[in-house]
């Protein structure tokens, strides 16, 4: 299985990504700078964590530019997978392909932390190696974090399964929420499942050296899908 | 055929339905600082863009495209502007 993983100019968790990949999953990664075009041969491309464009005007407002983008959004549209983690969350609302915006924390400040996050289902690719209501811990780094979405579109995603995490308590229950996402939302999909956005970093949570691995089973869980194809 | 030189000042706010910390903070360190009739503050961006048109409405129309493509994400903002005509320069 290819991955790719996009590098824009800020991007800053792009190797952490890609160790994961290629080292503890063994699979072919690509590190792709943000002026290519195509990207025919990856099955899954990663929109990593960083400061794209120093985040200015809005975290990701630039990057939805950037020439690759086209490419990600053909990816997307092909059902192929893509994942967006933190500063990748919130180029994908930017370009359009989630629903919502990620705004300032709640606090103000940047939250550096363990986040607790609990697994709303597993019927995705993406969480089929987790249990349903799993409670994981993994790290969350951000100051533009909080999910809001208008009424409507909450609904929508509560509806359609397409909250995946949501930050919680060591019980599971809805009473821990770092950032003051509405929902308690972590991370959504699209409507098709394809398209994952999420604020925790999975990839700072697969190797056991950093001390915690609950994020290797949703890499491990895309991983198995492309066998099972 | 004369070109125009415009100067948009363009104001970025949020959508009254999207919280403000930022905001309440700083309301909140006014109403310190005495002002106890402060009901509410909002912050939001201000943002200037100087453009070259042959037209007003061109101008105006550009502006909005940009205000609508990247200047202000409309999920959580609204954007008004105010076009300032600054130099007509004559050319071939």
């Amino acid at each position: 299985m290819n991955f790719g993983v996009v590098v824009f100019p800020g991007s800053n968790c792009d190797r952490d990504a890609a160790y994961v990949t290629q080292d503890l999953l063994g699979q072919p990664t690509r590190l792709i700078w943000h002026q290519e075009t195509d990207i025919s041969e990856i099955d899954v491309i990663i929109l990593p964590g960083g400061f794209s464009y120093g985040d200015y005007l809005r975290c990701g407002a630039i990057a939805q530019f950037s020439p690759i983008m086209k490419a990600v959004q053909d990816h997307a549209q092909q059902g192929k997978f893509v994942l967006g983690i933190c500063n990748g969350f919130q180029i994908l609302t930017e370009v359009g392909l989630l629903p919502g915006a990620l705004i300032c924390n709640r606090d103000l400040h940047f939250i550096c932390d363990r986040a607790l996050v609990r697994v709303e289902h597993n019927h995705l690719s993406w969480t089929q190696n987790y249990s349903e209501k799993a409670v994981i811990t993994l790290p969350i780094a951000h100051g533009e974090g909080r999910y809001f979405a208008d009424p409507d579109t909450l609904t929508q995603l509560e509806h359609n399964g397409q909250i995946l995490f949501r930050y919680c308590n060591a019980q599971g229950e809805m009473t821990s929420n770092p950032n003051g996402s509405l929902k308690h939302i972590a991370g959504i999909t699209n409507e098709r499942g394809n398209v994952l956005g999420m604020m925790p970093h999975p990839e700072r949570a697969s190797d056991d050296v950093l001390g915690k691995t609950d994020g290797l089973a949703l890499f491990q869980g895309v991983l198995k899908a492309a066998v099972m194809v | 055929m004369s070109q125009q030189t415009y100067k948009a000042q363009i104001y970025v706010t949020l959508r009254p339905s999207v919280l403000d910390p930022e905001g309440t903070a700083v309301a909140s360190g006014l109403q310190q600082q005495g002002y106890t009739e402060v009901q509410e503050v909002r912050i939001g961006k201000y943002i200037e863009v100087t453009l070259t048109t042959a037209t007003e409405e061109s101008a105006r129309k550009q502006v909005n495209q940009m205000c609508d493509q990247l200047l202000a994400n409309p999920v959580i903002e609204n954007y008004s502007f105010e076009l300032e005509q600054l130099a007509t320069t004559v050319g071939g």
